[in-house]
């Protein structure tokens, strides 16, 4: 009787130790909280050139195994955060950057959510401006038209076109 | 002057469709080497054949030679092995092997089985000189040029097609200015 009930608990017990750990070798310690920040960034703003659409803290790939062992690696010997990413783009180009530096190549990349909201802001002042302009001087009905309207309204019928 | 503002989204369409269309067909997985037009990076390792012998850079000076990296871990590496063999003895190319995160003695086993195309095997178990190649799946082949500058790189695996399209081209090119 109580038997599915024990090996569901059983079954549950087990669960966490199913799941997919990360292997021994490739937990790192840090000596302060801001280093771990440190690393967690850098790694998370840099690509796996394997695994096009991961950063190299999330992807499994042997090379960006790699790539966070150079960056703990260059961390633990001072190195800055602009020279860490250097090093890395230097060997896997600039593709490796999910921030790729503003330059005359990628201005264009930068510029584009700010050209996009000035065009809609346009657009929409565009609209704004003439509604008003052209709103305000000419009525929606002429008084002819206002007339009839409320005839309508008041119940008279036999005015409506038939 | 209205109505030319009715064909801004015509224009940009066409715009954005010419853009796009360059785009299709071009495969996101390969990159091009960030290490173009510059030195084979430095490193000290040793024969794949031979312990005791020490390999530098200078394996690549005088003659234009293809860098292949390979494991025997790699399914698409087995693929273009037979190939390797063939641009080797047939066309007379010299290939420099970079047995990549391997190790030695599966490595000797395979090339004794299969044929060993490779002029020079640099044995590099730990990955150093890939991590600095940039070497991101294997198999990857550079052509290095006779002052030992990497010229191109092709990703993926070598065949007759990718020689004669890609990689023969570039060879002849640098052979002639030796």
């Amino acid at each position: 009787m109580f038997r599915p009930v024990l090996i569901a608990l059983l079954l549950m017990s087990y669960g966490p130790s199913l799941m997919a750990e990360p292997e021994p070798e490739d937990v790192y310690s840090f000596d302060t909280r801001e280093q771990e920040e440190r690393f967690q960034n850098l790694t998370s703003e840099l690509r796996c050139p394997k695994c096009q659409n991961q950063n190299i803290a999330d992807s499994n790939a042997p090379i960006s195994k790699d790539m966070r062992a150079e960056v703990y690696l260059m961390m633990s010997e001072g190195a800055s955060n602009e020279e860490i990413v250097g090093a890395l783009v230097g060997r896997f180009g600039e593709f490796v950057r999910y921030k790729p530096e503003v330059d005359r190549r990628t201005i264009l990349l930068w510029a584009t959510p700010v050209i996009a909201v000035v065009i809609g802001l346009l657009v929409v002042a565009t609209i704004v401006i003439r509604a008003r302009r052209y709103g305000d001087s000419e009525p929606t009905l002429s008084n002819e038209e206002r007339a009839r309207a409320s005839r309508i309204l008041a119940g008279d019928d036999s005015d409506r076109a038939s | 002057m209205k109505r030319v503002f009715l064909f801004i989204p015509v224009v940009i369409a066409v715009v954005l469709g010419v853009f796009l269309f360059a785009g299709i067909g071009k495969d996101p997985n390969k990159l091009e080497s960030a290490l173009i037009g510059k030195p084979v990076p430095e490193f000290l390792l040793s024969d794949l054949h031979d312990e005791g012998r020490e390999l530098t850079p200078d394996v690549f000076k005088g003659q234009v030679s293809l860098l292949n990296v390979w494991g025997t871990w790699c399914p698409a590496c087995r693929d273009e092995h037979d190939d390797l063999v063939w641009l080797a003895e047939d066309k007379g190319i010299r290939i420099v092997g970079l047995n990549y995160k391997d190790n030695r003695d599966d490595a000797l086993v395979w090339l004794d089985r299969l044929g060993d195309p490779y002029q020079v095997s640099i044995y590099d178990p730990r990955g150093r000189l890939g991590f600095d190649l940039g070497v991101y799946g294997a198999p990857e082949t550079y052509v290095i040029d006779g002052e030992g500058i990497v010229r191109h790189r092709h990703v993926g695996v070598v065949n007759e097609k990718v020689w004669e399209q890609d990689i023969e081209p570039l060879v002849n090119r640098y052979k002639e200015k030796i």
